[in-house]
């Protein structure tokens, strides 16, 4: 078990050392979101700008300006919220090589409560036009995102977070904007997870395997761009699509996974995430069980929907 | 050089022709514009794009005619393609989008943005050890956008010369006097407490921004340019209510034998 922080903190690591264009910037808490460890291998290419994170992204949109590909990283609650006006404004309308590190994504920051987390990060940055948004399910990938972000044109949200989670990939397997992964194939139902939900959907495919009840695991790390070859494919492989996020169920997976499958290749979409409702202080275990985001509730879901059926 | 008359008569001519824009806080802005494009910046109109140029922040977008008129004037594109202002297809757009225009170096119009914007460019120069500056023109107005004040913290605390900032002092916003709807002085006095240098000139007075501009020192540079909102046309001078509205054609041809 390890966290997607630590993966971010390799990848910034390997992308400062492959691309002298990379800058780091953090807003006050790199200790915490461990981009110390980029000030210290490259302290002139690193930016402590303090609790202000409109600026950080308006710095970051400058740098870029000039050149550069700044990654700043703090809370994604702050990450993407407090600075949205200046990511839609100016990084976005300018298409800008601006990467967005949204750090304790999810209910993984447990005990701070609600005001830390972030659970409208990826529907919020998703809705902007040349975004990208990655959210990846381990440390690894984490890592893979980070580097893969060098070879965007444009900017990009990372979403990592806290908590550890289960590792579910080696070092070098790649991050495809656009791609994400088939990681178990049945065919009375798929689900289709994000982030720390990968573990938690395989979790359930595991409990519903014992049931006789044989599901698709993908984990669509890449929300934007989606993968639609994967989801025409399960498409036609299943009838029943559950989504599992930390996150509001509106806007985020759910949402990006239903408008293109409600065009494209119907199907029954069930989610798992939060449903419009704030976190609470507690473990981040306590939380996601409080919120509805475990392996008992996507099995179920998938259990009661196909007796419906 | 060409003379304030001509980019004026462009702004009234330009915001007449679409129908909609903001002469007020254009016009304001001709001659600090005219000093930066002809004696203070490094640019080169045939190539906008040089990496070692100097950089202009209009973080007050919706002067964006002024700058037009001044990027025409000065070679960026043809002078024709000024009545286009604001029309589909224009690369004029109503706040300045780099992407369309040549001679852009940031897009604007969300109050509040370029200073940071331009504070990041800066430092990448800085970074990159380039010895171009960046400019920053804001709005008195603009000033109440918390944003703002943050990035006046950071540019000193990171020692960052390169950059010059000039605030078009006005006076009027949208709805009323600057000090009516949300007081900001002692100005001066908040840039210095924040760490910059201040300087104060005439800002229609081409001899006074020269010397403003002359300034040097180890701090970042601020230039409060006390301006007159729609200067030179007697009936827009001071006038919240031409903050952003387009004259008609009566209005415009009083306008135009108005101005010297």
């Amino acid at each position: 078990m390890r966290a997607t922080r630590e993966g971010y903190v390799e990848g910034l690591l390997d992308a400062g050392e492959k691309d002298r264009r990379v800058i780091v910037v953090d807003g006050d808490v790199s200790r915490s979101t461990g981009t110390t460890a980029f000030q210290k291998k490259f302290p002139e290419r690193f930016f402590n700008l303090g609790i202000a994170e409109q600026n950080m992204a308006e710095y970051c949109a400058g740098l870029a300006l000039a050149g550069f590909i700044p990654f700043y990283s703090t809370y994604a609650v702050f990450a993407a919220g407090r600075a949205w006006d200046q990511i839609h404004t100016s990084i976005c309308n300018m298409n800008l090589n601006v990467r967005i590190g949204g750090a304790h994504g999810g209910t993984s920051v447990g005990p701070d409560g609600a005001t830390h987390q972030a659970l409208e990060d990826i529907a919020i940055t998703r809705v902007l036009p040349n975004m990208t948004v990655l959210v990846p399910a381990d440390a690894n990938q984490t890592r893979q995102a980070v580097l893969a972000s060098l070879e965007i044109d444009g900017p990009v949200y990372i979403r990592y977070g806290r908590n550890p989670v289960a590792e579910l990939y080696n070092r070098d397997e790649t991050v495809v904007p656009g791609r994400g992964r088939l990681l178990r194939e049945g065919r009375h139902a798929c689900i289709i997870a994000a982030g720390a939900m990968v573990a938690t959907a395989l979790e359930a495919a595991d409990m519903l395997s014992k049931k006789g009840i044989e599901v698709s695991v993908a984990d669509m790390t890449s929300i934007k761009p989606l993968d639609i070859q994967l989801l025409k494919y399960l498409s036609d492989i299943t009838e029943l699509v559950v989504t599992a996020e930390d996150h509001q169920i509106t806007g985020g997976l759910f949402g990006a996974v239903s408008e293109y499958m409600s065009e494209h290749c119907p199907r029954r979409i069930i989610p798992v995430g939060v449903n419009n409702r704030f976190g609470c202080s507690g473990t981040p275990e306590e939380v996601m069980t409080h919120c509805g985001l475990t392996a008992d509730a996507i099995s179920g879901k998938v259990e009661k929907t196909l007796k419906i059926h | 050089m060409v003379s304030p008359k001509v980019i004026r008569e462009d702004i009234l001519r330009m915001i007449h022709s679409a129908g909609s824009g903001h002469p007020g806080g254009s016009l304001s802005l001709v001659e600090i514009l005219l000093h930066l494009y002809w004696k203070e910046m490094k640019i080169d109109p045939d190539n906008p794009q040089w990496k070692d140029r100097d950089r202009l922040v209009l973080s007050k977008g919706h002067g964006a005619p002024a700058l037009y008129s001044i990027l025409a004037r000065r070679g960026f594109f043809p002078t024709d393609k000024l009545e286009t202002l604001r029309k589909f297809g224009s690369g004029l757009e109503g706040h300045p989008h780099m992407q369309s225009l040549p001679g852009l170096d940031c897009s604007t119009g969300s109050l509040g943005h370029g200073l940071g914007i331009a504070a990041g460019m800066a430092l990448g120069l800085t970074i990159r050890k380039s010895k171009a500056r960046v400019f920053c023109i804001l709005g008195d107005g603009e000033l109440q956008e918390g944003s703002i004040w943050e990035s006046a913290m950071s540019i000193p605390a990171l020692k960052q010369t390169n950059l010059i900032a000039i605030v078009d002092r006005n006076h009027v916003q949208l709805d009323d006097a600057v000090d009516k709807v949300m007081p900001i002085e002692p100005l001066a006095y908040k840039w210095r407490a924040f760490g910059w240098a201040v300087a104060k000139c005439d800002g229609h007075d081409m001899v006074d921004i020269e010397k403003a501009f002359s300034n040097r020192t180890d701090k970042p540079l601020v230039i409060i340019a006390e301006t007159v909102k729609g200067k030179g046309v007697s009936f827009m001078e001071d006038q919240a209510l031409w903050h952003g509205k387009a004259p008609d054609s009566e209005q415009l041809r009083k306008a135009l034998e108005e101005l010297e």
